[in-house]
């Protein structure tokens, strides 16, 4: 059975800072909520708390970049990208200087209601240069993705995830810049998804393939840049069409940046955009929230169905049946 | 052997900044004179200010940067190595050594004018004012001469002066940062956070010299929204409060010229007069944010000011 994590970033941030004096933790008054309070506990001359005030925490890490620190920013993901935007844009976009933007709570993730729901942070830091965008689908995503980032010269932004975290991958696996993880290849359709829509998508990718239907999938991890090759390939080898599945507005995300890929390189293929479409939502539970939104494995079978032009008989407790456990990458030049 | 008593009195350090500060008037005024158009008035209240922090506040290396501004080298990115900053004309950078970081950077023609008067830029730079390609931009960017960070969305470059003086505590560093300001920004909120965090921290290792000329873009503060009481907001907020006449070096100098160790942030609130040393501006008062002549008798007004002017500096 697919094994589940408490609180991954918890220990790994612990773990992984222990060699990294440059690394630095600011807090706008989320520290335990964006589980940084064993950083905050086990190295409490890096810790930095800054308030509730997210714009000047983004100057003053800023200024902490320019003089050769790492300043990992914790908080909740609309406090990153929507308040202090200019901020993130000229103190620290600009300059690309290494700040490494941690956003907890992305999409809706939380029942904190539209306040709380990072619904467009991909959108509003994709249009900024220099800035590139992470996400985590996994607790394996959440326990490499600090490598991937400190790697990268200039800003980044992570989208996080915290709490109980599924293990959808192999530990021995981890998250690779601008690499998908493919799960599964096939030439029908193609599946691109991100974060925690990837745990949903697996769900009915599998049940569609019982059904016969030779369905490929991918999980992207980066979405800035978006010039992997392998979902290039992907995409130019899919017959009847393409489908994003994203925890965020159709508009300027995974979904966007897909249709840019597809248009700018002539794959004629239908793209159809799973994902919150141009609406708010509100407070309620998750699996609530993607059911009711259409972010949920179902909705990824209503897609397949559509593009395809032909109705499939799948049920909801056919998906709920579908065992889930964790997966290596399809190597790629297994046939399937 | 010199004889004492006929020896000329050397000049003192408050004397060389009046008349540095009086040579950088001269100079933005010309420069608004040829390009009809410059901020004027901040060259009127600020230059005792700029020029007391250059010649008697910060402890600054020689300029690291060649008399003739490099041209724009490109945005900064991962893929531009050439990027630079304006920072090295401020002089080196080294643990005992003080840096500047300039915020209200529509002030930028002041500072690179007082740059010219200290040779730490040479005295045709302005001719690549705002010319394309220069770096010698109408507003200041970070590539141009004497800036360090971008600030020219205002209040944004005290939150980054707060986290290079975070960085250089942690290293133990002596050398102090200083911030030049303009008091409209104590209308942006994260003014603000920024002085909350600056005194949480309990961050001494950093001044900031405050503008107060009370004008703004849409004209005098008071009537567009007051800030005051300036001074005991800050005190409030924890700072270290002097409120001086910013156009006596002495006066300036003062609250800086301390061995205190400070365990807060010090703010130096310059009182100052927008038409300083050009009384023909107090006409366009209550606009003066930017100066452009509205005919060829003004224009001609001026050009016989500046003539005058030069005259007298002789």
């Amino acid at each position: 059975m697919m094994e589940s994590v408490q609180r991954p970033h918890r220990e790994n941030l612990i773990r992984w800072a222990a060699s990294r004096p440059e690394v630095l933790v600011l807090s706008a008054d989320l520290t335990s909520s964006c589980e940084a309070d064993g950083f905050r506990d086990t190295y409490p001359e890096r810790f930095f708390s800054m308030g509730m005030a997210e714009q000047n925490m983004m100057g003053f890490a800023a200024g902490l970049a320019r003089e050769g620190f790492f300043p990992y920013i914790h908080t909740f993901a609309v406090f990153i990208c929507r308040r202090p935007f200019d901020q993130v844009a000229m103190s620290i976009a600009y300059p690309n200087l290494p700040v490494r933007l941690i956003g907890f709570l992305p999409g809706i993730t939380t029942a904190g209601g539209v306040t709380h729901q990072a619904i467009d942070d991909i959108a509003l830091m994709r249009i900024l240069p220099n800035m590139r965008i992470l996400e985590c689908g996994d607790a394996t995503d959440v326990e490499s993705v600090l490598d991937v980032a400190q790697d990268i010269d200039g800003p980044v932004y992570v989208r996080m995830l915290r709490g109980e975290v599924p293990r959808l991958f192999d530990p021995s696996e981890p998250l690779r810049f601008n690499r998908a993880r493919v799960l599964t290849q096939g030439a029908e359709v193609l599946v691109l998804s991100t974060g925690i829509c990837t745990e949903e998508a697996v769900r009915a990718t599998q049940a569609l393939r019982t059904r016969g239907l030779d369905v490929g999938h991918l999980h992207v991890s980066t979405l800035k840049p978006f010039d992997d090759p392998t979902v290039l390939e992907a995409i130019a080898k899919a017959k009847r069409g393409v489908i994003t599945m994203e925890n965020h507005s159709v508009i300027g995300g995974l979904g966007s940046a897909v249709a840019e890929l597809m248009a700018e390189r002539g794959l004629g293929v239908r793209l159809l955009r799973i994902g919150l479409q141009d609406t708010y939502a509100h407070g309620a539970s998750r699996q609530y929230l993607m059911r009711e939104y259409g972010l949920d494995a179902m909705a990824l079978v209503r897609a397949v169905a559509s593009l395809i032009g032909q109705p499939l008989a799948l049920t909801e407790d056919d998906l709920a049946a579908v065992r889930l456990e964790t997966m290596r990458q399809v190597d790629k030049t297994e046939d399937l | 052997m010199a004889q004492a008593g006929i020896q000329p009195r050397a000049q003192s350090p408050a004397a060389h900044i009046r008349g540095v500060a009086d040579a950088v008037r001269r100079r933005v005024l010309e420069h608004t004179l040829n390009n009809n158009g410059g901020y004027l008035s901040q060259a009127c209240s600020s230059a005792e200010i700029l020029a007391t922090l250059y010649l008697s506040v910060m402890r600054l290396g020689p300029s690291q940067e060649p008399l003739d501004p490099r041209p724009f080298a490109g945005v900064p990115s991962s893929a531009n190595p050439g990027a630079f900053t304006g920072a090295g004309y401020n002089g080196t950078k080294a643990p005992e050594l003080d840096r500047f970081i300039f915020s209200p950077v529509h002030y930028a023609l002041v500072l690179y004018s007082l740059l010219i008067e200290l040779d730490r830029l040479g005295p045709d730079a302005l001719d690549d004012f705002n010319r394309d390609g220069s770096t010698v931009e109408l507003i200041g960017a970070e590539h141009s001469p004497g800036h360090e960070v971008t600030a020219g969305s205002l209040a944004q470059a005290i939150s980054q002066a707060g986290g290079i003086a975070l960085a250089r505590r942690m290293r133990g560093e002596t050398g102090r940062v200083w911030v030049f300001m303009s008091d409209g920004e104590f209308q942006e909120g994260q003014t603000w956070e920024a002085f909350a965090a600056l005194a949480y921290h309990r961050l001494g290792n950093i001044g900031i010299y405050v503008d107060a000329n009370a004008q703004q873009c849409d004209g005098p503060m008071d009537a567009v929204m007051g800030i005051e009481p300036l001074a005991e907001r800050l005190c409030a907020f924890g700072a270290e409060v002097h409120e001086v006449d910013g156009h006596d070096p002495v006066a300036l100098a003062a609250p800086a010229d301390s061995a205190i160790e400070r365990d807060r942030p010090l703010v130096v609130i310059a009182r100052t007069d927008p038409c300083r040393g050009l009384e023909q501006l107090r006409e366009r008062a209550p606009k003066l944010h930017y100066v452009r002549f509205k005919s060829d008798a003004e224009f001609a007004t001026y050009r016989s000011l500046l003539d005058s002017l030069r005259a007298e500096a002789c």
